[in-house]
């Protein structure tokens, strides 16, 4: 039920020196939209807590308004809860676009690979063996840095592990043995995790549960500086790939021909998406299913063939702020935010698989 | 024919060594622990235990180390026997039944099936004993299942292997997720979880035991009257039909005998991962592809292999030990990764 008239010659086109670009209304339409649902949810996000705010008065002390009161309120304790929801949302929808391109498969997420397990390893041996520091210097930086290597270190053994020869007699890591290992390297993390949690104490036990949980609970703003730098400096390298990652789609021939090379490109993206999602889980804990579901759903809005990138972490923005919210309102107790997640995230997945699988028999 | 002897005689020699070995690891069960016991104590121990009028595990107290293998050793061992053929036998009938050489109770998510409805039957009602929340350890298995089965198969028939591990995995994460909020309401649930989630044979007493080893008996019986089914399912759908099989009750009967397997040795000692995997191939290797053969290996096989891990596992870190979950992975996840890179990706 498309409107648009795809006649070629008559697509306008945008051009600022050398990029161009071709316009395309109801994309743009959908993106605005998009963008302003998510900067809504923001501001309810900002609003509902312990002392529920009228909107109004958030967008008042926002535009520099309020009492003194009310711009503590919002200014220093909720709003950076807030910008990291959104930061993780934008990271974890854009690490989901790359690796579902590149691996060209919808479940290929960072969740289903690993990524976030490794990540979720390194933070919870910093929570369980770094002392029990719950405060200090050794929890606002160290667990954070724990996750990113530990998401780092994982993605290259994974790599490393898929690396070879496919039946076609291609070199590299194929998407389906990417995957595969994936899986395999993920069970055995999450046996590391759960070794860690018998050895801890029921307090750290406890608390690493609520981060493994995926909790904006502890959102510090003190993260948010080297999150916003990190998600900004992803989006940059992922944007620029653009081109690749459309070639990409076409096949291995095709995009060679187009004088693209595979493996370093290849490499680059996955790292960028990667470290989004390392850091995310840094920020936050892992948060499941964004990365899986934030861009199928971006593709079926977008309609485009693939899965669109600023459109993606658009929609992981507004999933998680919008868990955010939603975990602190209609629910009768104050649930984690990965959990809101994983509720409506489950059941898209199924009917991901599903719908992967007809499509499988018919072609 | 000579090639049939010869088989004959691989298969007949091969369960001669299992058997062997076998009971090489029980010994070593009861004997390498925190404290290594001499065999003649391990004998007198063992001797005493069984011919005492309490019953193995509950007679009168001797000497330490009599208690020792009496209260922690032996129930321990005849757990890990259990457990082990039980998920060696439903790796290997879920194998058979989807036709799927990377199919596993633990990549199906049929674990953290079991594990999210007892997590949530202990929430609800304060269980504390496995016989109390056995019964949705089942459910859940059985749930899980039929959701990753169902997911995986729709559209045509034969699930592919890719389709099959990634709807178990995506199961699994859902579930995990839900049962990590679950535990999160509540500390002492968590307590509780936390060691049981790890998959362990340690700390559980005989009564854990004889609560599940009706349900594994049951569920072992179900797999070798599946297992001649099994064979004719293993031509394909059609020709198994041909040959007069009921596919739809062969099935049926498969997936009851998985659940109570894979479910039961779950509630006992938690997930365990990589086991119902790795056994029937090595299994295969000496059976050949006949269920009949490949089930009592399997059952074998896993007993074996679950006991060295347990063993392992307590002699790596002494004076602590790693939980046989853990040791599982770790020697199992190398054996999937191998798996997946060297064989060609083909359905069984």
């Amino acid at each position: 039920m498309t409107v648009s008239l795809q006649t070629t010659s008559a697509r306008p086109a945008l051009r600022v020196g050398p990029v161009s670009m071709v316009l395309q209304p109801a994309m743009l339409l959908i993106v605005t939209a998009l963008t302003a649902i998510t900067l809504g949810l923001l501001c309810l996000d900002i609003a509902v807590g312990e002392s529920h705010l009228p909107l109004g008065r958030v967008l008042d002390v926002l535009t520099g308004g309020g009492t003194k009161a009310q711009r503590f309120i919002v200014l220093e304790s909720r709003l950076p809860r807030a910008l990291i929801a959104l930061m993780v949302g934008l990271a974890l929808g854009l690490a989901g676009a790359l690796t579902q391109s590149i691996l060209h498969n919808p479940l290929a997420a960072p969740d289903m690979l690993g990524i976030t397990s490794g990540a979720s390893l390194g933070a919870v041996a910093m929570m369980v063996a770094g002392g029990g520091a719950s405060t200090g210097l050794a929890a606002t930086v160290g667990t954070p840095l724990a996750a990113l290597a530990g998401g780092l270190l994982t993605a290259v053994a994974i790599y490393l592990l898929a690396w070879g020869r496919s039946p076609s007699g291609e070199r590299g890591a194929t998407g389906l043995r990417l995957v595969l290992i994936g899986v395999g390297v993920n069970a055995l993390l999450l046996a590391g995790i759960n070794a860690q949690l018998t050895r801890a104490s029921l307090a750290d036990a406890q608390r690493a549960q609520l981060w493994l949980t995926g909790s904006l609970n502890s959102a510090d703003s003190a993260h948010l500086g080297p999150t916003v730098i990190a998600v900004a400096a992803v989006a940059v390298v992922a944007l620029g790939s653009a081109r690749t990652l459309a070639a990409l789609r076409l096949g291995a021939e095709t995009t060679r021909a187009l004088g693209v090379r595979i493996q370093t490109q290849q490499a680059v993206l996955i790292g960028a998406a990667v470290v989004a999602a390392s850091v995310a889980t840094a920020a936050a804990g892992p948060v499941g299913f964004i990365a899986l579901t934030a861009p199928q759903i971006a593709r079926r809005l977008l309609r485009t063939p693939g899965e669109p990138l600023v459109g993606s972490a658009l929609v992981g923005a507004m999933l998680v702020v919008g868990a955010d919210v939603a975990s602190r309102t209609v629910f009768p107790v104050d649930l984690p935010v990965g959990v809101v997640t994983a509720l409506f995230g489950g059941p898209f997945l199924l009917y991901l698989l599903v719908r992967m699988n007809r499509k499988a028999t018919l072609s | 024919m000579t090639s049939l002897a010869t088989v004959r005689r691989r298969r007949l020699s091969g369960l001669l060594a299992v058997t062997a070995l076998l009971l090489l690891a029980v010994v070593a069960g009861i004997a390498v622990g925190a404290r290594s016991l001499a065999p003649g104590t391990v004998y007198d121990a063992v001797q005493h235990a069984l011919t005492c009028p309490g019953g193995a595990f509950t007679c009168a107290a001797g000497s330490t180390e009599a208690q020792i293998v009496r209260g922690l050793r032996l129930p321990r061992t005849a757990l890990a026997l259990v457990c082990g053929a039980a998920l060696g036998i439903a790796g290997a009938l879920i194998q058979g039944y989807t036709r799927n050489p990377l199919a596993d109770a633990g990549l199906l998510g049929l674990n953290a099936g079991a594990a999210f409805l007892a997590a949530l039957s202990v929430y609800l009602f304060s269980f504390s004993a496995p016989e109390q929340y056995i019964w949705f350890a089942f459910a859940g298995a059985l749930l899980a299942g039929l959701v990753v089965f169902g997911a995986s198969a729709v559209g045509g028939g034969k699930a592919s292997p890719l389709s099959l591990v990634l709807a178990g995995a995506a199961v699994t994460a859902f579930l995990q997720a839900m049962t990590n909020a679950l535990v999160l309401l509540d500390a002492s649930a968590l307590d509780a979880y936390r060691f049981w989630v790890v998959g362990t044979v340690a700390g559980r007493d005989a009564e854990v035991f004889w609560q599940v080893l009706p349900f594994l008996l049951g569920g072992m019986l179900l797999a070798v009257v599946a297992a001649p089914g099994l064979n004719l399912i293993g031509l394909g759908d059609e020709v198994a039909r041909g040959l007069g099989v009921h596919v739809g009750r062969s099935r049926a009967l498969g997936l009851a005998a998985i659940v109570l397997l894979a479910g039961a040795a779950t509630a006992a000692v938690g997930p365990i991962a990589f086991l119902g995997l790795a056994v029937p191939h090595l299994a295969r290797t000496v059976t050949g592809p006949d269920y009949r053969w490949l089930i009592p290996y399997s059952g074998l096989i896993g007993a074996l292999l679950l006991l060295i891990a347990d063993i392992v596992g307590r002699l790596v870190v002494r004076p602590g030990e790693l939980e046989v979950g853990v040791m599982l992975a770790a020697l199992g996840a190398p054996f999937f990764l191998a798996f997946v890179r060297r064989r060609k990706l083909v359905s069984l």
